[in-house]
Parts: C-alpha cells; structure tokens; sequence
C-alpha cells in the first residue's frame, strides 16, 4: 500500500487523522465534531487493517512476519517493523481499543477537543509502533515517546490532583528508562547491532545479562507496575480522564508485559532463571498486598487499578514460571484485562459523567434506575473476579497452572488472589449497585444512552466469548511461545553444562 | 437430547434475561417453566435408558474450550448412571420449583429477573454434572456459585441479603482454591484434567509421593483432599458451612433448590465422581469421613435451637449433607448418591412447605410466632409431615432407606474414623427426629400465636434474651461506612426488623393463614411421592444387589472394597440403634413442646451456657469475623495507609519531588530543618554501617 508494508500504514495512518485535525480550522462546534469524527474514523480504519495483518498472520509460525525493512541514520541503526505471535494480540488489542477511547469522549470532553484527539491519535501511532518495532532504538522511541502524551492527557484533562499525578507518573517511569537506555547502549556494544532479530540470537555473557537484565527491569517493572512501584498507577488512573484509564490499564500497562517476554526473558535467560524468585515474590507480594488494598478503598477508579495491579501479578508470575501454560496465560490474561479493565474503566466513566464524582459512598441502589448499567457492570465485575465462563477466567487459571508446575508454593499464595479478588469486587458491586436508591442526587439518574450502550455491548460480547472460546487469542500465541520456552531451556541448559565443564575443569 | 437437556434451560435463561421486560411477568414464567419441563421429562428418559437400560455411557465433544501445550480442555457431556441419576435429581426439582415460584413469587415485579436466573442455574448444574473434566466441572461449579450469589441477594435492597449473598460467594472461593489447587496437582500428576485419562492413571499413582509444599507427601491423598476442600465449601461442610444458613436470606424456591436439593450436593457428587481417585487415597477418605460426620453432629446440635423455620431446615441440610459425606467416606460411594437422591425430594418437599406456610404467615418465619396452624392449612401440614417423616427416617419412607445404610456402613466399615461416623450420625439421628418434630409442633400445634398476643410471651422469654443478643450486633458499624458485607451477624435479627417484602402492613392479629394456590400446592404432591416411594423402589438399584448393573462403571469401588455387603451384616442392636433414637427424639419433641410445654424455656434457663453456645451457632461467625474479616479490613489499610503512602510515596517520588523542590526553590530551608534531618540520616546510616562491620567484618 503506497509502497509501505501494512505495519507502517496501520503505525502512521493515526498520525495523518492527526495532522488532518491539525489543519481543522475554527473552534465552532461543527469543527469539533468534525474533529471526532475524524478521529473516530481514522482509529476505526486503522482497527479494520489491524484485522487485515492479522488475516494475513500465519499463528501456526513462530517467525517474524510482515517484516518490514529501511535504512536508518547510516549503518547499525534500521527502521524494522515486524510481528509475530507474542506481538501480534496487543497490536489487534491497541487498534481495537482506541475507537472505544474516543467514543467515551465524545460528550466528556468540551474543552481543547481538537487537541486532545491529537494527543490520542499520535499516543495511538506510538503504543502500535512498541508491538511492531523490530529495532531496539525505535522500540525505545515509540516506548519513551508515549510517555509525553500520556502526560499531556493527565496534566491537561485530567481531574483535580492532575498535577500531581502526571508527575508522579512521569517521575517513575523516567528513571527506569533511563536505565533501560544505558543497557540497549551496552548491547549494542557487544552485538554490533540494535535490530531485535539479531539480538535474539545473540548469547550475552552472563555476569553482564544480570545488568541488562536489572536496567530493563527497572523499566518494565514500573510500566507493568509491579509492587513496589506501583504507586503511580492509583493517582494517575484517578486523575486521567476515562479514555486515558481505559488507555492506561488497557494498553500501557502491557508494554512492560511485552518488553519481559520480547527481550528479558529471550534475551537474557540466564538472568532471568537467575532472579525468577525475586519476580514470584513480588508478584505474590502484588497479588495479595494490592487485593487487601482494594478491599478498603473508597474511590471506584482507585479500587479498579489496585485490582490491576493484582492481575499484573498473574501476569507476572506466568511469565517467569516458563512453562507453556503459564506463559500463553499470561498473554492471554493481558489481552483479556486490557478489555476487562478498561470496560470497567468506562464503566465508571458512565456515572462519573452523570454524578461527576467517583467516591463509592456517593452511589447504591443504581440497579433500581439503572438495570441495563447493572448487567454490564455485573459481566465485568465477573470476568475481573475470574469467573469460568468470562475472558478472566483462562488467564487466571493458566497463569497458575502454569506457577504451581514450577514452584507449588507461589501458585498456593497467589491462588489466594481469587478469594480476595471475590471479596473486593463484589464489595464495589454491592456498594454501587446494589442497596436502596435513596440518595436524593441519584433519583433521576439514567440509564445507558444508545452511545453508551454501543461502547460497552461490544466488550461485554467479548468478555464471555473469549471466556467459551478463547482460541483466537490463545492459539496465535502458542507456537511463538513454544518457540521462546525451547529457546530459553536450551540456553539454560548450555550455561550449565559450561558451568559444570568449568568445575570439572577445575577438579582436574 | 443430551444436549437439549443441558441447553433448554439456557435457552430459557436467554429468553427471559435480556427479554423478560418487553415480555411480560407471565410469559417468561412460561417459557422459562415449559423448557424446564421438557428438559426433566428428556431427563427421566435418558434415566430409563441409560440407568435401567442398557444404553452404553457416552461422551459427545461439543468442541474445544481451550488447549495449551499438553492441557487440552474441551467442553463436553459425559452421561453414566451417576450423571443420569443427578439429571433426573437437578431438572425434576428445578421444574417443580419453577412451577411452585409461579405462585411463591406472584407479587414480585421482578419476576423475569427471577425465573432468568433459575433457568441459569439449572444450566450451570447440568454442566457441571454432566462435565467430562475437572475444568468444566468447574465451570458449573462456579456458575452455580453466581447463580446462587445472584438468587441469595435477589431482593437487592435488603442489606442482609446482600451481606449473605457476597458471603456465600467469597466462603465458596475458599473452597474453590482448595479445588483450583488441586485441578493443578492432578495435572501435574497425569498431563491431563480430562477423566477418562485421570482415572486410568489413578491405580498407578497409588502411594507415590510428590514433593511438594516443602515436603514429600503421598500425591492422591493430597489430591483428594484439595478437591475435598472445593465440596466442603460447596456443600457447606464444617469450617466452611457458614454460607448456608445466611443463605436463607433468598427467595424460599432459592433456598429449595439451591440450597437443599442440588448446588449443595455437588460437593458429594464431585467426590463420587472421583471415586477412582478417592479410592486410592483412604487417608484422605478418613478425613472426608470425620469431617461429615462432625458436620453431622453440629449442624443438628444448632438445628434444635434455632426459630426462623428455613433456618432450622437450612442446618438440617446441612446435617444431612454431613451424613452423605460419611456415606462416601466410608467408600460407600452410592450410599452418598443414594441420600443425595432421597434427600432432594424430601429436603425440597420441606423447604417448599416452609414456603408456604410462610405465604400464609404473610412473610413471616419466625416459628415462635405460629403455632396452631394445621387446621388453617392441612394440605401444607400434612406434606410438610410427610417430609418430617422422611427425614427422620420413619420405617419405610425414602430417607429410612438412604440414612440408616449409612449409618450401617459406617458400623461395619473398618476405615479410620468409620466408628466415629457411626456414633455422630446415630446421636444426630436422635437430634434429627427432635428438631424436625419440634418445628412441626411449633409451626402446627400449640396455641396460635399469630391470632392473639399476651400468652406467647411465657415459652419464648429466654429464647428472646439470646435473640436481642444477636440483634444488637449487627448495629455496630464495623468499617466506617455501611460495611457488613461480610458481617454475618444480620441473620438472627430478620424476624422483626427487615423484611423488604410485605411483611410490613399486616398487622399480626387480622391474620388469616389460608392454604397456597394450586401451583404450590401441585409440586409439595410431587415431592411428597419421591419423599415417600423413593427410597422404597430405588433403594435395590441403587445399593442393594442391582448395584453392579445399576451404577455399570460410574462408580469405582476397589477390589477390597465390600462396605455393601458388610454393611447387611452387623449386629440387629447397631442396626437398630438410629430408629430407635428417631423414636426418643420425636417423644422428647412431643413431651417438650406438646405435652408439657415450657420445657424449653425451663430448659434453656438450666443451662444458659450451652443455650448461648448452640443459638450463636458455636460462634463460628464471630470467630471467622475475628480471625479474618476485620483483619483483612484492617490489613488493606495499613498497606494502603502505612506502605503505599507513608513508606513507598514518602521515600520514592514525594521524596524526590519535595527534595527537588526544596534544592531549587527554597534554598533557604537547607539551613532550617531539613538539614538536620539528612545530617541525622547520615548518622544513622554510617553507624548502621559501622555495626555491620564491627559484627560480621571481625569474625
């Protein structure tokens, strides 16, 4: 298509609806609406191709695919786009949310329209550039570079305490990648290369995979976020306005996912072997810690991204078990918070545009004018409990699978989650939904708009078909995962045998 | 057909739920009630054929649910006799419930809500009996569970109900991890949750030892008991039973079917099912036993003191869901199904009569406030007996069948824990016979005290002391704002205060109990039948010598395992032993509250202690809030408080924000406080390094 491969349409296609609306010109209400519009077709349009490559995207391959390849900046540096089956689900997920996230401003959001869809557009064009960069230098640009919309998002639209919480937000996540920056420095030092293809294939030394491993941690793990840095995530979901949560839990979040299972995991194994406890014990710590957490908040938006933080957890966990189940659980329990938690999200948003307020005690009874709100609320609230049946349930269930095969005691602990995870989202539901409607600020409060109801019946139908058939998420990850897990016991096993020659060395 | 079976209720569930407004009240009752029907009579036909015919068990594969490396995990309909017999069981009482509700629920406006969720819930029953795997089994399990979480808190604006609705969901996932937990070892043990390939590993894997949890243990019996732990929650068994009678906060058709016919039995049928496993872990078999038996105990000791009627049944189920399990223990694994079976008719038959003497009290349960009542309702009093009968085991009715084989196998069972089975169930057969006759004596007979006032005072003096004792718990406010979700202690109370329903506007004395309508009366006739017959005709099939042709392979019974046989030969005393205390215990009833009424009072005065400890249910509710309600509380925000905002925000971004702000902006403040502070700081941290020296460095 114009002489680009379909990656780079489905990257840059958001920044031309960007510079569309930048050359809208007037601040009238026609050229407003003019201005959503445009983003809402852009965002849909870039969805249809992102189906289009995954039409085209062989699952049953472990290979990157669609691949894409340019000169860049002279020799070492390329631009090199690329997917495959670990990528490949976050790209549809980026490309499927982003319509949502406009839509749910439509009405919110009457201030600086034209800019803040921009803000959307170009954030949009660099979380698709972290699922498909194939070179670690434009995979740090699109990652680093998301962070400066996000921040405008919050500081600019966001509530009360934005301030705050951008910088918050901004603060952590800037020095982890900072670190992140000096490790690709250093990798490039050894392979001579930035391009991930190569990269892969090259065995760092082992006493310097545990730097690397450590700079890109202090990255990933802010972006996941994994207890202890998770701090920032309350304050800014609280703050963000409700695309820029459903943007932050739904997508965000997932990078530093990606980031462990595209380059901790495969790059550094040994490493990683090396400090898979350290990655249990902060998930447990995560899981449970967050979960009480949640129990006692009395913002909704504050309980919904400690309970994120928990799920995170899982993810975590599955990730580092290596085990078959344990990692396709992980992915797939991304996908399905990413839809889960930014419904939820949106959720939210509903009555917060109603009753412009978020704080549980001000609600209860709204089943009672609210009946169509309640069933959606009630799915998803389900599927974040993990429920057989909804999207929550798989990845939970493999994800520990996955743990207990590898150390029976860290899946006992986080199993523990489920029973919490139960109490405070049933807890929230009971408090908002539940009860008699007596509050006299709720007695004429409406139920779902047509707009409304277009937002969330979408995610509720994928909720439950991908909790009875979750194949086409699962299976399109498999056989990369088959490939890395192959990959990551093979070099393992290589270090012991050279550790266990060394010894014998020694003995002689 | 198998299909059908399964699948009418959700088409119901599908008709009803998102249709039900535009449909209409009536309507939805009848789509709903006809599919429910129509699955039942397919049901009855799959058990002629499958159970008392000769049609082979099958599996028909509906497709892939999901697959990952090795675990393959697909949704399927297994039918063996052991599924036939639950079908029957499940779509039986779910149709005459639905039946009944037509009429139980004639003045609810939510009536499409509440049929929808019904028709859910059988879905989800059926799929877990009829599951091929663990993790679909465990889908129904948890369906089931949001069934019954939905149907417990249906009248949504009474705090209690939403209080025990969440409660029964988050006491049942900690039995779900219990049954998680061991999905995942079996995996580990034989790379699949289907059971076909389970069962055919399970001879292999007897006594071998798996270290796990930091320790070397024998790998079934740990299996069997993280399972067991998923049917203690379920069936409410003790340490994990205290869901149920809280459940009773539902709608009475709920409490009926959920809550005594069949969700509650799936912890039974889950351990039947698994028979090949169970079979090769006897430890694990003793602890099933010991637990049944003392749920036995318990339940029934709490049962004889209490006065909301459904409450009283509600421990009563609970009881005799303790007897199956003993049944099972024991490795009498149809002896459990056999009671599951009988105890459904009877069970139910009990709650629905309840339900319509609750009707006719206009809503209210409280038995000290009845009395007299057999002359205004003689359909429900002489069904509600029936039930009693049963129950109690009289000579002949269903459950003399069913509950004295297990009390026989329990005598002639050689297993650890088999004696003390025999001895709980025995006493608790006494204690059956007397809490069951002392409900119907109060409810029925004795002076009528709904018509006049004063004199109802004299028997009910003590039990009202203990009664404001428990209704003044739930005012205090436990977390600040109005958080008793998981405060228990709400139920004792319900009797005066918050009866949502139209309880509220008939004032006590212009009361005219009158006989329910047809459609409630109909399926009490049903039941009254199988309560009656059941055990009579089927008790051969099921575990008399038409056991091997009845159960074919759905059962497994190892090769030393004779506990049927043995069970025929003990000695006539042991035999005897539970009918004859069936006969104490309903004189004692008849002497207490007949013919010398005022006992109780007298009694309960005599011993205060043991009065307090029975009526506060052993004070399992107070502990558990003790030991982890309010921790859990009390932990969330300390973390959230003390580690999230004191200790990470502090030292992380706050800190380096405050310290950015305090180098370029106010410079100033270097030479005021904050410097103190660092100075101290350093102190602090060179002396810390110091020590570590001087103690590890010198040695």
């Amino acid at each position: 298509m114009f002489g680009f491969g379909i990656l780079s349409c489905i990257v840059f296609l958001p920044l031309v609806g960007a510079a569309f609306i930048l050359a809208l010109r007037g601040d009238d209400e026609a050229t407003l609406e003019n201005a959503r519009w445009a983003a809402l077709g852009t965002t849909v349009i870039v969805f249809i191709l992102s189906l289009v490559a995954y039409a085209r995207f062989d699952s049953s391959s472990a290979a990157f695919q669609l691949v894409e390849e340019k000169g860049w900046f002279g020799a070492g540096l390329v631009y090199k786009l690329g997917v495959d089956g670990l990528s490949m689900p976050f790209l549809v997920l980026t490309a499927f949310l982003m319509p949502f996230c406009i839509a749910a401003s439509w009405k919110s959001i009457d201030h600086r329209v034209k800019e803040y869809m921009i803000a959307f557009l170009v954030l949009e064009t660099l979380m698709l550039g972290v699922f498909s960069a194939l070179d670690l230098v434009l995979f740090y640009l699109f990652f680093e570079g998301g962070l400066i919309p996000m921040f405008l998002i919050i500081g600019i639209w966001g509530g009360k305490r934005r301030v705050y919480a951008s910088f918050k937000f901004f603060l952590y996540t800037l020095a982890g990648s900072l670190l992140m920056l000096l490790a690709i420095m250093a990798m490039y030092g050894v392979a001579g290369t930035t391009d991930i293809t190569v990269l892969l294939k090259t065995s760092f030394p082992a006493s310097m995979q545990k730097w690397l491993w450590l700079a890109f941690f202090a990255s990933l793990a802010v972006k996941m976020p994994m207890w202890p840095v998770h701090t920032w995530l309350p304050d800014a979901h609280v703050e963000a306005p409700t695309a820029g949560s459903v943007i932050l839990a739904g997508i965000l979040l997932k990078m530093g996912g990606y980031g462990f299972i595209r380059f901790s995991l495969p790059m550094f194994p040994d490493a990683s072997a090396y400090f898979t406890p350290l990655v249990f014990a902060m998930s447990i710590i995560a899981i449970i810690y967050t979960s009480l957490v949640a129990l006692v908040q009395e913002d909704m938006k504050k309980l919904i991204a400690y309970s994120s933080v928990a799920h995170m957890g899982f993810v975590t966990m599955g990730l580092f078990s290596m085990t078959q189940q344990g990692v396709q659980g992980a992915v797939f329990q991304m996908v399905s918070h990413g839809l889960v938690s930014g419904a939820l999200f949106l959720c939210v948003g509903v009555v917060y545009d109603r009753m412009h307020t978020r704080d549980i005690a001000a609600y209860g009874g709204l089943v009672a004018r609210m009946p169509l709100y309640a069933v959606a609320f009630m799915v998803f609230t389900m599927a974040n409990v993990g429920l057989p049946g909804t999207s929550g349930f798989i990845g939970e269930f493999l994800t520990l699978l996955g743990a207990f095969r590898v150390n029976s005691w860290v899946a006992f602990f986080a199993t523990t989650g489920v029973i919490l995870s139960a109490a405070y989202a049933l807890y929230l539901y009971r408090r908002v939904i539940f009860g008699v409607l007596d509050k006299p600020s709720l007695q004429t409060i409406l139920d779902l708009s047509p707009r409304e109801v277009a937002l969330l019946a979408p995610l509720v139908a994928l909720t439950i078909y991908y909790g009875i058939h979750p194949g086409p998420v699962l299976d399109s990850s498999a056989s990369s995962i088959t490939a890395l897990i192959r990959n990551y016991d093979a070099a393992i096993a290589t270090t012991k045998t050279a550790a266990l020659a060394l010894e014998q060395a020694a003995f002689k | 057909m198998y299909a059908a079976i399964v699948f009418l209720p959700l088409l119901g569930f599908l008709i009803a739920g998102p249709f039900g407004r535009r449909l209409g009240n009536r309507p939805s009752e009848i789509v709903t009630t006809s599919l429910l029907f129509i699955s039942a009579a397919l049901s009855w036909v799959v058990f002629f054929s499958v159970a008392l015919g000769d049609t082979p068990e099958s599996v028909s594969l509906l497709g892939n649910w999901f697959t990952s490396g090795a675990l393959k995990v697909d949704w399927s309909l297994r039918v063996d006799t052991l599924t036939a017999v639950m079908l029957i069981v499940v779509t039986t009482v779910s149709s005459l419930v639905h039946l009944y509700s037509v009429g139980y629920m004639n003045e609810d406006p939510c009536r499409p809500r509440f049929f929808s969720y019904l028709s859910l819930f059988t879905f989800a029953m059926l799929m877990l009996v009829t599951a091929d795997n663990l993790v679909q089994m465990f889908f129904g399990w948890e369906g089931v569970g949001l069934a019954s979480y939905l149907l417990i808190g249906f009248w949504y604006e009474k705090p209690s109900a939403n209080a025990a609705a969440i409660k029964a969901f988050v006491v049942n996932r900690v039995g779900d991890f219990g049954f998680a937990l061991g999905i995942f070892l079996v995996f580990t043990l034989t790379n699949s949750v289907s059971f076909e390939q389970i069962f055919a590993a399970a001879p292999g894997l007897a006594h071998k030892t798996i270290h796990i949890f930091s320790a070397d243990m024998d790998a079934l019996t740990l299996a069997s008991l993280l399972l067991f732990m998923g049917a203690m929650g379920k069936s409410a068994q003790i340490l994990l039973h205290t869901w149920l009678p809280d459940a009773m906060e539902g709608p009475t058709p709920v409490s009926a079917l959920i809550h005594a016919a069949t969700m509650v039995t799936a912890g039974v049928f889950m351990v039947a099912r698994l028979s090949p496993i169970f079979e090769q872990a006897p430890a694990a078999l003793s602890f099933v036993t010991i637990i049944g038996a003392t749920t036995a105990f318990f339940a029934a000791t709490v049962g004889l003191v209490q006065n909301d009627i459904k409450r009283v049944i509600a421990y009563s189920t609970c009881s005799q869901l303790g007897y199956m399990f003993v049944g099972l223990g024991v490795g009498g694994y149809s002896l459990g199904i056999f009671h599951l079976f009988t105890h459904a008719f009877f069970k139910a038959l009990l709650f629905l009569g309840a339900g319509s003497v609750i009707v006719a009290m206009h809503h209210e349960q409280d038995m000290r406030k009845m009395g007299g009542l057999w002359r205004n309702i003689p359909f429900t009093f002489a069904m509600m007996t029936i039930g009693t009968l049963a129950l109690t085991g009289f000579p002949l009715t269903s459950g003399y069948f069913s509950k004295d084989a297990i009390i026989e196998a329990s005598y002639a069972s050689d297993r650890f824990g088999a004696s003390y089975g025999y001895l709980m169930t025995t006493v608790a057969a006494g204690l059956t016979s007397f809490y069951s006759w002392r409900l119907v004596f109060m409810t029925f007979f004795g002076p009528k005290q709904w018509a006049g006032d004063a004199h109802s005072i004299e028997d009910a003096s003590p039990v009202v002391a203990g009664h404001d004792h428990s209704a003044t718990a739930p005012a205090h406010d436990l977390h600040g704002h109005d958080a008793h979700a998981f405060d228990s202690h709400g139920d004792a109370s319900h009797g005066d205060s918050s009866h949502a329903h139209d309880a509220h506007g008939h004032e006590s004395h212009h009361l005219d109990p009158h006989e329910s309508p047809i459609t409630m009366l109909a399926p009490l006739g049903v039941l009254a039948l199988g309560a009656l017959f059941a055990g009579f005709i089927f008790h051969n099939y099921f575990i008399g010598e038409g056991v091997a042709e009845f159960w074919k392979n759905s059962l497994y019974f190892g090769p030393g395992n004779h506990i049927l046989e043995e069970m025929e030969h003990i000695p006539e005393l042991a035999k005897q032993a539970p009918t004859l205390l069936m006969v104490v215990g309903f004189l004692t009833a008849l002497y207490v509250y007949i013919l010398a009424p005022g006992t109780a009072a007298r009694l309960a005065n005599a011993m205060p202690a043991l009065y307090r400890f029975l009526l506060n249910k052993w004070y399992f509710d107070e502990l558990y809030d003790k030991i982890f309600v309010r921790p859990a509380f009390w932990l969330g925000r300390l973390f959230w408080k003390g580690g999230d905002g004191a200790i990470i925000d502090r030292l992380g971004p706050d800190g380096v924000a405050a310290r950015v702000i305090d180098v370029t902006g106010r410079a100033v403040k270097l030479q005021t406080g904050y410097i103190y502070n660092y100075a101290f700081a350093m102190l602090v941290g060179v002396a810390a390094v110091i020590t570590w020296y001087a103690v590890w460095g010198l040695r």
